[in-house]
């Protein structure tokens, strides 16, 4: 046991094998990305949701591509009625220009975080908050007018390929639950944000790191917009 | 060095982020005029194709920086969903042979 010791601290150490030196290399402090690990762990588990969503757009495509049935158009199955005349993907587009909105509203909270105004930082946070809500409200109107007055289900629809209903609802609901969870952290954040937890530190990092998840709630939107809604 | 780069963080001018949230919606409004004109066949979905790239580029560059990560962090995140191209082939190749083989069989 001693002689273990030794050789570990010793300058001319010999790596320990086995279960000790699995937990020796695993706790041996060592960096590789020179940013808080915070943001580290924040961007792998961004990376790991790409993938997540690349699957199921991938399969969207999958099933799109092998029907032998007419896809429904989404121009013209998101198409609002204003005015006396249908106006195509209105709601989307609407949808789309909050998001964005709310992605630049936190770009400036994350700013004024770091300037150490939190007042400004956290009212930011809840106009990005109140963004988000009024997206999935939005997308729960639209949730409601497909499956209430267009009958489109999961396993079917009356405008064409059955598929249509299965993607949308997986694509579209996985969106929304994140936008949902990052309103939660939103919220979440600008309290302690304004309580000051983060002053004794001096450390607005979090904000950041909130900041990266909910840009990329934003550009999820940017993929599915794109091969959902126009392709 | 690595306390003072974490407290501080990222700070760019604000001017900087507010022209990217304009740029961001001219390519919105632009992708959604390509429906709105009925733009068709490969034009339409090559402008698609661009303008989300653009849109994609311009957040995951200014809005999350990573412009100004070190380079460790870009490549270590932004090469793995490279592989999702292979998936997207050979999806594409499936689906294609499924389509082909329910004309032959299922008409």
């Amino acid at each position: 046991m001693n002689s273990t010791t030794a050789t570990l601290t010793g300058s001319t150490a010999v790596a320990a094998s086995g279960w000790r030196g699995l937990v020796a290399d695993w706790s041996s402090d060592r960096q590789a990305f020179h940013v808080s690990w915070g943001k580290a762990m924040m961007w792998i588990f961004l990376l790991s949701d790409i993938f997540i969503f690349s699957c199921f757009l991938t399969g969207y495509m999958t099933v799109r591509v092998s029907t032998t049935v007419a896809w429904p158009n989404p121009s013209e199955v998101f198409a609002l009625h204003v005015g006396g005349a249908d106006v195509p993907l209105l709601l989307i587009a609407i949808m789309t220009f909050v998001l964005i909105s709310s992605s630049g509203t936190m770009a400036m909270a994350v700013n004024f975080a770091y300037r150490g105004d939190r007042v400004n930082a956290a009212t930011l946070m809840l106009v990005t908050a109140t963004f988000g809500e009024l997206f999935v409200g939005m997308q729960a109107f639209e949730w409601s007018k497909l499956i209430l007055e267009e009958g489109v289900r999961p396993w079917g629809n009356p405008m064409g390929a059955a598929q249509f209903g299965a993607a949308f609802f997986m694509i579209t609901g996985f969106h929304g639950l994140h936008v949902s969870a990052g309103v939660v952290l939103l919220f979440a954040v600008a309290f302690k944000l304004i309580r000051g937890d983060y002053d004794k530190a001096g450390n607005y990092q979090v904000v950041e790191i909130v900041g990266l998840y909910w840009h990329f709630v934003d550009l999820v939107w940017v993929f599915i917009f794109a091969l959902f809604y126009l392709w | 060095m690595n306390t003072t780069h974490a407290t501080t963080g990222q700070q760019h001018p604000i001017g900087l982020y507010l022209k990217i949230w304009g740029l961001l919606f001219v390519l919105s409004a632009m992708s959604y005029m390509v429906d709105y004109l009925h733009v068709q066949g490969y034009l339409r979905w090559g402008l698609i194709i661009v303008f989300m790239l653009l849109k994609a580029g311009l957040i995951v560059a200014v809005f999350m920086h990573m412009a100004w990560e070190r380079m460790a962090l870009v490549y270590a995140i932004l090469l793995p969903p490279l592989c999702l191209l292979v998936l997207v082939g050979l999806m594409a190749a499936e689906a294609d042979h499924t389509f082909l083989a329910r004309l032959a069989f299922f008409r």
